[in-house]
C-alpha cells in the first residue's frame, strides 16, 4: 500500500520542505476536489497514532493542551479521511478540523482557523491580493510586502515551509492557509515571485466540504 | 458555596482559550467582510440587511466603504467593482443553467422482470436531483427488506438496484419525501428535491430468446 511510485521519487528530494512543495504543485491542493470522486476512505485513528499527532500539533501550532482539549476532546476519537495523492484530512464527528498532504505539516482548515486564529502565525496581504488569492493563486512577494501587506518583523521572522495563516487588508479575520516559499526577511529583500503557497482559502473545495 | 464554585470555572475559562464565535453569510457561506469577493454580493447584501442590520450598517455603510479602500487605488477599485459585477451576472447564468438541467432531467423507475414472477426494480436518475445514491439504495433496501444497490448499469452510469417488484412503492415514497407543506416523513429527507412530475415507470420485459 506504501509503495506507490511516488514512494521511489522522494529519494530525489533531499530536503522535506522542497518535495512538500512539489507535491503541492502536483495535487492542486483543493481547488478541484470532489469529495464523490476524491475521497478513498475513511478509517478510525489508532489511539496511539493519535498520540503522535497530538504532541506534532502541540509542537507545531501555537496552541496550548487545553485549547487543544477544546478542540479535540481526548476521549473523543478523530476520523482520518483519506484522499487521492496523499491527502488526508482529519475530521471530528465529520467536521474537518485539519489535513495533511503527504507528510507535510499538519494545516487547519480555514473555519477552524477562524474560531482559533492565534494557532498559526500571520501574514497579511494587500487588498488588491484578496480576489487572486479567493481564485487560488499563489501570494507572490509584493503582495506582502507593500503598503496594505504585512510580515512579521524581523526578529521575528519566518523561515521558508512554515504554515502561515493569511490575513487581508482592511478584513478582521483570515482568508487563507498557505506555506511559506521563502523566508519573510528573504521575502522583502527579493520582493519578487511566489512567496507564499495558499493551499486552502475562504470559497475553495475544503471550505464548502462542511460534513464529511 | 457560589464563591468556592466561581474560581475553578474561571481558571479553566483562562487555561482554555475560547474559540472566536464566526458568522458566516447565509448566501455564499463566506464571512460577511468576504462577500464582495463572492459572485452573489447583491444577494448577499440584501440578505444581511434583512437577517442582521447591524452587521450591515457594520460592512456596507459609508464610512466603512470608505475605509475599506485603504492603499488600494481609486481606479483598480472601481475594476474591481465592475469585475464583481460581470462575475454575478457569470454564475447567475450558471444557477440558471443548473435549475433549467434539473428541470429537464428525468427518474425513471423501470421494473425489470428477471424470471416470470421475479422482479428488479432500477432506478435512474436520482443523482441529477442531488440525492446520494448510496444513501437511497441503503434506505430502500432497509425498507423492502430486499437487496439494494448501486450499480453501474451498460452505459456507465450508476443505478439503483432494488430486488423486487417495488415501483410503484418507491414511487410513493419519492412523492411523500416531497409533498409540500410536510417536512417529509423520518428518513426521507435523503429523497428530498426531487420532482415528481419527472418520474417516469417503465417496464421491461424479458426477450425469450435472451432466457437462459
Amino acid at each position: 500500500m506504501r509503495t506507490s511510485p511516488s514512494h521511489a521519487s522522494q529519494a530525489f528530494f533531499t530536503d522535506r520542505t522542497q518535495r512538500w512543495q512539489v507535491l503541492l504543485q502536483h495535487r492542486g491542493m483543493f481547488k478541484k476536489f470532489q469529495p464523490s470522486t476524491d475521497i478513498v476512505g475513511q478509517t478510525p485513528v489508532k489511539s496511539s497514532v493519535q498520540r503522535g499527532i497530538r504532541s506534532t500539533l502541540l509542537s507545531s501550532w501555537k496552541i496550548d493542551t487545553e485549547t487543544l482539549e477544546e478542540i479535540w476532546p481526548k476521549k473523543e476519537s478523530i476520523v482520518h479521511v483519506k484522499c487521492r495523492d496523499h491527502l488526508s484530512i482529519y475530521a471530528l464527528h465529520g467536521e474537518p478540523l485539519f489535513f495533511q498532504g503527504h507528510d507535510g505539516p499538519y494545516l487547519p482548515t480555514v473555519r477552524l482557523l477562524h474560531k482559533y486564529p492565534f494557532i498559526l502565525p500571520h501574514v497579511r496581504i494587500d487588498r488588491g491580493a484578496i480576489r487572486f488569492l479567493l481564485a487560488g493563486a499563489h501570494m507572490m512577494c509584493p503582495g506582502l510586502t507593500s503598503a496594505g501587506g504585512w510580515l512579521p518583523p524581523a526578529d521575528a521572522a519566518l523561515p521558508a515551509g512554515t504554515a502561515v495563516a493569511f490575513d487581508a487588508e482592511g478584513k478582521e479575520f483570515a482568508v487563507g492557509v498557505g506555506i511559506t516559499k521563502l523566508g519573510t526577511e528573504e521575502m522583502r529583500a527579493v520582493n519578487k515571485g511566489i512567496a507564499v503557497e495558499s493551499v486552502t482559502y475562504v470559497g475553495d473545495d475544503l471550505w464548502a466540504l462542511q460534513k464529511l | 458555596m457560589a464563591a468556592t464554585v466561581d474560581p475553578t470555572s474561571t481558571q479553566l475559562e483562562k487555561r482554555a482559550t475560547p474559540p472566536v464565535q464566526m458568522f458566516y453569510c447565509g448566501v455564499c457561506t463566506y464571512p460577511p467582510e468576504y462577500c464582495e469577493f463572492g459572485n452573489s454580493l447583491s444577494k448577499c447584501k440584501e440578505w444581511l440587511q434583512a437577517q442582521h442590520p447591524d452587521l450591515y450598517e457594520k460592512y456596507y455603510s459609508d464610512v466603512a466603504l470608505k475605509a475599506k479602500l485603504g492603499t488600494i487605488s481609486q481606479e483598480a477599485q472601481s475594476r474591481l467593482e465592475e469585475e464583481t459585477i460581470k462575475k454575478e451576472a457569470k454564475a447567475d447564468a450558471k444557477a440558471d443553467a443548473a435549475r433549467k438541467k434539473k428541470l429537464a432531467s428525468q427518474v425513471i423507475i423501470k421494473r425489470i422482470e428477471r424470471n416470470k414472477r421475479k422482479f428488479v426494480t432500477s432506478i435512474r436518475g436520482l443523482e441529477a436531483f442531488g440525492v446520494d445514491l448510496k444513501k437511497a439504495a441503503k434506505l430502500f433496501a432497509q425498507r423492502f427488506a430486499t437487496g439494494g444497490s448501486v450499480t453501474k448499469n451498460a452505459a456507465g452510469i450508476d443505478e439503483i438496484v432494488v430486488q423486487g417488484d417495488v415501483s410503484q412503492e418507491i414511487y410513493d415514497m419519492i412523492a411523500e419525501a416531497n409533498e409540500d407543506g410536510k417536512g417529509g416523513k423520518k428518513g426521507l429527507d435523503i429523497l428530498k428535491g426531487v420532482l415528481i412530475d419527472n418520474i417516469e415507470l417503465v417496464e421491461e420485459k424479458r426477450k425469450k430468446d435472451t432466457e437462459q
